[in-house]
């Protein structure tokens, strides 16, 4: 197989060094890392912040080989797009190429096209018009540490989701330039990753044809300005707004249009939701109609007040923090400061692109002494809101129930602090 | 002549979706050489953990098991199998029980576990009536 990057090298490199972990006496002290608490129901709370990963700041630990890395929260308070060294990173199979030149990388593009590509990287930089997009990422098991019952799995608190600017080549422009043959129906997208162990299967995802070609998927070689981080998948990621993170392929190397629907593995059985209202099952319900889990749902965030925090009372207290409208754009941000009860509209911030992160904000005053809930809650361009009742399935993808924000109030007493 | 066709490129470009920005530069893109961590924690804490270092952390770091929170004998063994029919971990029959054992003491959903869910699950139902 064509290999530039000499990833099967790289594969029997890590295998070898793997051996070696496993002999050496090298752990890191427990007490050497700054640990975060993630508040998961039945625990455990506890994770390292670590800042152990090249081109990384620091990021909550959840795994270390094949990274699974968490965006620390208070990052969102910052405005609408994540850094590049601080957003969130998750990968399948530990054998990933450490090293990517980009003199020797190509993108293939092959299948039922006209004329089979390799293009260089300076061919898709240089040579394809150039676009740019805000687009929320986001893993299909964000916020799966608060599914009851508890599914295994990656323990995420609500940092496995990231807002960019993507910059790259419409997906759109390169199918033409292969030329897409009628016979078409979905496009399989592989990255540099892969297996482990043989006769394992490859990490790989397909697109419908028609979404493929509609003009908004994307190639990006760069976020924020930047080139991506390797462990964001440099020096190639499919952009596809809107879509959970599991089509945004990493390491983007391999496009193949296919004449029949994809039945690998990762299309097939993993990343399948049930196909009811909200995915919602009961648990251990079966004998459900399971389908490729697709478009993203709305969400939203109070991103500067702590859960537990103290408010002062009678006086109006700043609420802010970030939405998403999911398929399409927030259209507006209702506010509670008692629980459900009655609900407040927040002011929307700049609108940077129907697919990006909304910040908002609000004021609000509590005049009551003792536990308060706040509350928000998106509804999106289409008139879609989140719901208030969690929905539950068994892989624990697409949570989007309105969050509730414990806080407390003291009373008016002691110099007007609650 | 020029600023015509100018203009008409970027009202093409308007009229694309995302927004073209051929006028904006693009990063100069530069090769990459890292090390990733392996993370060479093992298990520890307990009988079986031979059975779980020497089947386990080949293709993930242990850190991903310490993780979970607790689950009953039936969904580790459920994982495990899982691991080795679809993941094609490549563990000895021999060694299955042993490492779902290890799961099972160190992860395994206890009494006290128990009237933490339950306590979990009221305290959603209380704030979502």
């Amino acid at each position: 197989m064509f290999d530039p990057q000499g990833v099967a090298a790289t594969r029997r490199r890590f295998l070898g060094q793997i051996s070696f972990a496993g002999l050496a006496i090298t752990a890191t002290p427990a007490w050497a890392e700054k640990m975060v608490k993630l508040p998961l129901p039945d625990g455990p709370e506890e994770r390292p912040l670590t800042t152990d990963f090249p081109q990384k700041g620091p990021m909550i630990l959840q795994r270390t080989r094949p990274p699974l890395l968490e965006t620390p929260f208070e990052v969102f308070d910052r405005g609408v797009f994540t850094p590049n060294d601080q957003f969130y990173v998750r990968w399948h199979w530990a054998a990933i190429p450490n090293a990517v030149d980009v003199e020797t990388f190509r993108l293939t593009v092959r299948g039922h096209v006209d004329k089979t590509l390799s293009l260089s990287l300076n061919d898709i930089v240089n040579g394809l018009p150039r676009v740019e997009l805000a687009a929320v990422n986001q893993c299909s098991g964000n916020s799966r540490g608060y599914f009851l019952p508890r599914v295994a799995g990656a323990q995420w608190s609500n940092g496995a989701m990231g807002n960019a600017k993507w910059m790259g080549v419409r997906l759109k422009d390169v199918l033409d330039r292969a030329g897409v043959k009628a016979v078409a129906v979905q496009v399989r997208f592989n990255g540099l990753d892969e297996p482990v162990v043989d006769g394992a299967p490859d990490f790989m995802k397909s697109l419908d044809i028609d979404h493929a070609r509609d003009g908004e998927v994307m190639i990006a070689y760069a976020m924020n300005g930047q080139q991506l981080p390797l462990v964001n998948g440099f020096p190639l990621r499919l952009v596809v707004p809107g879509w959970y993170s599991t089509y945004w392929v990493k390491m983007l190397s391999d496009i193949e249009v296919l004449a029949q629907p994809d039945d690998n593995f990762w299309m097939k059985t993993a990343y399948t939701i049930p196909d009811t209202p909200h995915a919602n099952i009961t648990p251990g319900q079966t004998g459900v109609k399971m389908v490729p889990i697709n478009r993203m749902v709305p969400r939203s965030f109070l991103t500067n007040i702590k859960a537990g925090a103290s408010v002062r009372a009678g006086s109006p207290t700043l609420a802010r923090g970030i939405a998403f409208g999911g398929d399409t754009g927030v259209a507006k941000i209702d506010f509670s400061a008692d629980g459900g009860k009655t609900w407040q509209p927040a002011k929307l911030g700049k609108d940077e692109g129907k697919y990006g992160f909304r910040q908002w904000e609000t004021h609000f005053t509590i005049t009551k002494k003792g536990s308060h809930s706040l509350m928000v809650r998106c509804t999106n361009s289409d008139g879609t809101a989140q719901p208030d009742t969690p929905s539950w399935n068994a892989s624990g993808f697409m949570r989007n129930v309105v969050e509730a924000t414990p806080v407390r109030c003291h009373g008016l007493r002691r110099a007007d602090r609650c | 002549m020029l600023n015509r066709m100018i203009a008409l490129g970027l009202l093409l470009g308007m009229a694309l979706s995302p927004v073209s920005v051929w006028a904006q530069s693009a990063p100069v893109l530069k090769s990459v050489s890292v090390n990733l961590p392996i993370g060479d924690r093992m298990f520890s804490d307990g009988a079986n953990t031979d059975a779980i270092n020497n089947n386990c952390v080949a293709c993930h770091s242990a850190d991903m098991v310490l993780n979970q929170p607790p689950f009953p004998k039936a969904v580790w063994e459920a994982e495990v199998h899982k691991m080795i029919n679809v993941y094609k971990a490549p563990i000895d029959e021999a060694d299955v029980a042993p490492i779902v054992a290890y799961l099972v003491q160190t992860k395994g959903e206890n009494r006290s576990m128990q009237r933490g869910r339950s306590r979990c699950i009221a305290a959603v139902c209380r704030r979502q009536p």
